[in-house]
């Protein structure tokens, strides 16, 4: 299925400012680059390193990707290794599903989670469950790539946010960059890694831009990562939100004098409750923030481990900001008031620490 | 000879296939015709075809002639209301006008069609103002026409998805006994969706009175035809047991006579039939989109020398049947036309934030009534009431 409107051409989205980075500050000399380009290197390094990976999908080859994240990859590898795909999501899926059987390192990309379901069947009754079905036989070392969320006049049906979805099931693992040296370094791990991966780019995040961090190296896909330190209440969130629950911590910092630390779980799938649970106690307060639906969402689940293993630690009780339980709408401004905005983090922040006016 | 038989031998085996310039320099032969029902070459003639007749007045082909003409121009106003920011997005239908004219016109009043998202000229025959298509583009309302009184289908974004809807719509027709049809529209890349194949399936199964009206605009957005099938698609009909047709697409009287022939092969109780209207997406994907990253501009250029306004008006002019007078009014008319959509979608008014909360559930619901409740005492806490 091809995206009615994928945001490749428009104008670039003015650049996010530090969308979770660590050390904004460091020295000019690092080089600046985009999440997309991140994600390009990332691939690039992948197929250059190992001749068993290749990225299939719909336009990856010469139009470089509905997102332009493969650009340039079809003349530097050509097209046996990025393949442009018929329009069939569960046969490039499926596809990919054999590939990874024989031995090869697929990366998959799906144009947008949305156009994913046409695939689910694959990813949860074969990708998902195949290595425990075949008594350990049948490993799947696949990487399904796709490009989630709103906030791009797309209209409800190009506007998921089913994260919350694939995190639910057992044998995979789910993966969500926010920063720029996630989207650079998270590839390697997702294809070392003998299970199926599910890694979703926000597309909020495509331009956004910034130095990456020369240091940095593969990610721990174990490990959710503290982006602000904070003291009076952690704001838990990933891919798209991270950026804006980031603006709302600057806000409460200089508007309230409330000091908020920010948690990525950047691995949906297993969650690292160590690196929540950690910070919550030391805070007393959490707000979780996630683009998807409250109910049955991710941040019901990570609102229930925080009750579960914190529930003493807590001074107040968990907040959620989450997107309205809407067909996320068409209209620019509907969209953004069905979506958490910073504004709306730093009120619930406030009254977590009841500062509410 | 273009209709394959339920047998699924084509008659002619060969010279079918057709070879694409590539969109990598190479010198390689001009394609191949393919073999496809005209009625109206590009250069205007009225030419016979053994299947396929048709009768028209000339009053009839100046009518028709009329509805291309503004279908572009709105179309051409459209883009340009996108690019001025007053669209989100548009899906311009710019080469694939009589496709569409042709096909909606060759539609009685009680057929009912399935859109994509580009059918704006069969919008146009089925009686829907521009003005409530545009709307929807500018995110104003979500359709803005009622399809069971226009008996043409709220638009669908989801590729391929509305041939099924149409399939079980097809059937539910045939319980009410009535002879009306229903046509399904969508595109060579929507073919190799899973979703179009089943509709296939259970279409030519149930013997459901509905046409799939595939334009073959040769793209998906980067990716041409030939990643979709290597036989041309009107031949998938016969595996799946059902008459397949290819049509010059940019032919509107071929469009016309053949979808005519179809949607009443259906209608008689014969089962569906795959149309396949072979023209040319001339513009971008949609607005989001630029075609010159992936295809050259030969092939535009080559596509130009078949345009479909063209070979109709030098039909009408060479047979006396259209003067300067005539074609003057509808250049005016549609001039009127893109004035009046332009003042329109400029004055429309935003919906209000809460608008969110609307038709989540039919009767409503109380989770939808809290978060409602919420947002709007939120948005009170802002000075002026509006969200910061």
């Amino acid at each position: 299925m091809t995206a009615a409107a994928p945001d490749r051409t428009g104008p670039p989205a003015p650049a996010r400012t530090a969308a979770g980075r660590p050390g904004a500050g460091r020295p000019a000399e690092a080089p600046v680059t985009t999440y997309r380009e991140a994600l390009r290197e990332g691939l690039r390094e992948a197929l250059a390193g190992d001749e068993r990976v290749f990225l299939m999908g719909e336009d990856v080859g010469l139009y470089g990707g509905a997102f332009g994240v493969s650009l340039g990859l079809v003349e530097e590898f050509g097209p046996e290794r990025v393949r442009d795909t018929p329009l069939s999501e569960s046969a490039f899926v499926g596809a990919g599903i054999g590939a990874a059987l024989a031995g090869m390192r697929p990366v998959v990309e799906v144009m947008t989670v949305n156009f994913s379901l046409l695939a689910l069947d694959q990813v949860v009754n074969n990708a998902a469950a195949l290595l425990h079905m075949s008594g350990g036989q049948l490993a799947v070392p696949l990487v399904l790539r796709m490009t989630t969320g709103a906030g791009r006049q797309l209209a409800a049906q190009h506007s998921h946010s089913l994260e919350g979805w694939y995190a639910h099931i057992p044998g995979i693992r789910v993966l969500a960059p926010a920063t720029l040296e996630d989207a650079r370094h998270m590839l390697a791990p997702a294809l070392a890694d003998p299970d199926p991966v599910v890694l979703f780019e926000h597309g909020s995040l495509y331009n956004a831009s910034g130095p990456l961090a020369p240091d940095a190296g593969p990610v721990d896909l174990d490990s959710a990562a503290v982006r602000r330190a904070g003291t009076d209440v952690t704001l838990v969130t990933y891919g798209g939100s991270l950026g804006k629950a980031l603006e709302a911590a600057e806000r409460l910092s200089a508007d309230d004098g409330i000091e908020a630390e920010v948690v990525d779980l950047r691995t949906l799938r297993p969650l690292d409750d160590a690196t929540v649970l950690g910070s919550v106690r030391r805070t007393h307060r959490a707000v979780v923030v996630d683009e998807g639906w409250r109910t049955g969402g991710l941040s019901a689940e990570v609102a229930a481990r925080i009750a579960e293993q914190a529930f003493y630690d807590l001074d107040a009780r968990v907040r959620r900001v989450c997107g309205a339980e809407v067909p996320v709408p068409y209209a620019r401004q509907l969209e953004e008031a069905a979506l958490p905005q910073a504004a709306g983090i730093a009120a619930a922040a406030r009254e977590a620490v009841g500062r509410d006016g | 000879m273009t209709v394959d038989s339920t047998a699924g031998v084509p008659k002619k085996a060969s010279g079918t296939r057709r070879k694409r310039v590539p969109s990598r320099a190479g010198s390689v032969a001009p394609p191949p015709q393919p073999e496809l029902v005209q009625l109206l070459t590009p250069e205007g003639e009225r030419v016979e075809h053994p299947d396929f007749s048709l009768e028209t007045t000339p009053e009839e082909l100046r009518a028709i002639y009329r509805d291309l003409v503004l279908v572009r121009r709105f179309d051409g106003e459209a883009t340009a209301l996108q690019r001025q920011g007053e669209l989100g997005l548009w899906a311009s239908l710019l080469g694939q006008e009589a496709a569409q004219v042709g096909s909606g016109r060759a539609m009685r009043p009680g057929d009912y069609a399935f859109p994509t998202y580009r059918e704006h000229g069969v919008a146009w025959c089925k009686g829907v103002d521009p003005l409530n298509l545009l709307g929807m583009f500018r995110g104003v309302n979500h359709g803005g026409w009622d399809p069971n009184e226009k008996n043409f289908h709220l638009y669908t974004i989801v590729i391929g998805s509305q041939t099924l809807h149409a399939t079980g719509y097809a059937m539910g027709i045939t319980k009410d006994g009535a002879d009306d049809a229903v046509i399904a529209y969508f595109g060579d890349g929507a073919s190799s969706q899973g979703d179009v194949n089943e509709a296939f399936t259970f279409a030519s199964v149930y013997n459901a009175p509905v046409v799939f009206f595939c334009q073959n605009n040769q793209w998906a957005i980067s990716e041409p035809t030939e990643k979709q099938s290597r036989v041309p698609i009107y031949r998938r009909a016969s595996g799946f047991g059902f008459p397949g047709v290819r049509v010059d697409g940019n032919d509107v009287l071929a469009c016309l006579a053949v979808t005519r022939w179809a949607l009443d092969h259906a209608r008689s109780g014969n089962g569906p039939v795959l149309v396949e209207a072979f023209t040319y997406r001339m513009g971008a994907h949609t607005t989001s989109d630029d075609p010159s990253r992936y295809r050259m501009s030969e092939e535009l250029e080559a596509w130009k020398l078949k345009d479909p306004i063209e070979r109709l008006r030098a039909h009408l002019v060479r047979e006396g049947w259209a003067d300067q007078e005539f074609l003057d009014s509808v250049e005016a008319e549609s001039e009127q036309l893109a004035r009046r959509v332009r003042e329109g979608v400029r004055t429309m008014p935003d919906p209000s934030p809460a608008a969110i909360f609307e038709h989540v559930y039919a009767d409503g619901h109380a989770l939808v009534d809290e978060e409602r409740a919420q947002y709007e005492a939120y948005a009170a806490s802002f000075e002026g009431g509006e969200v910061r």
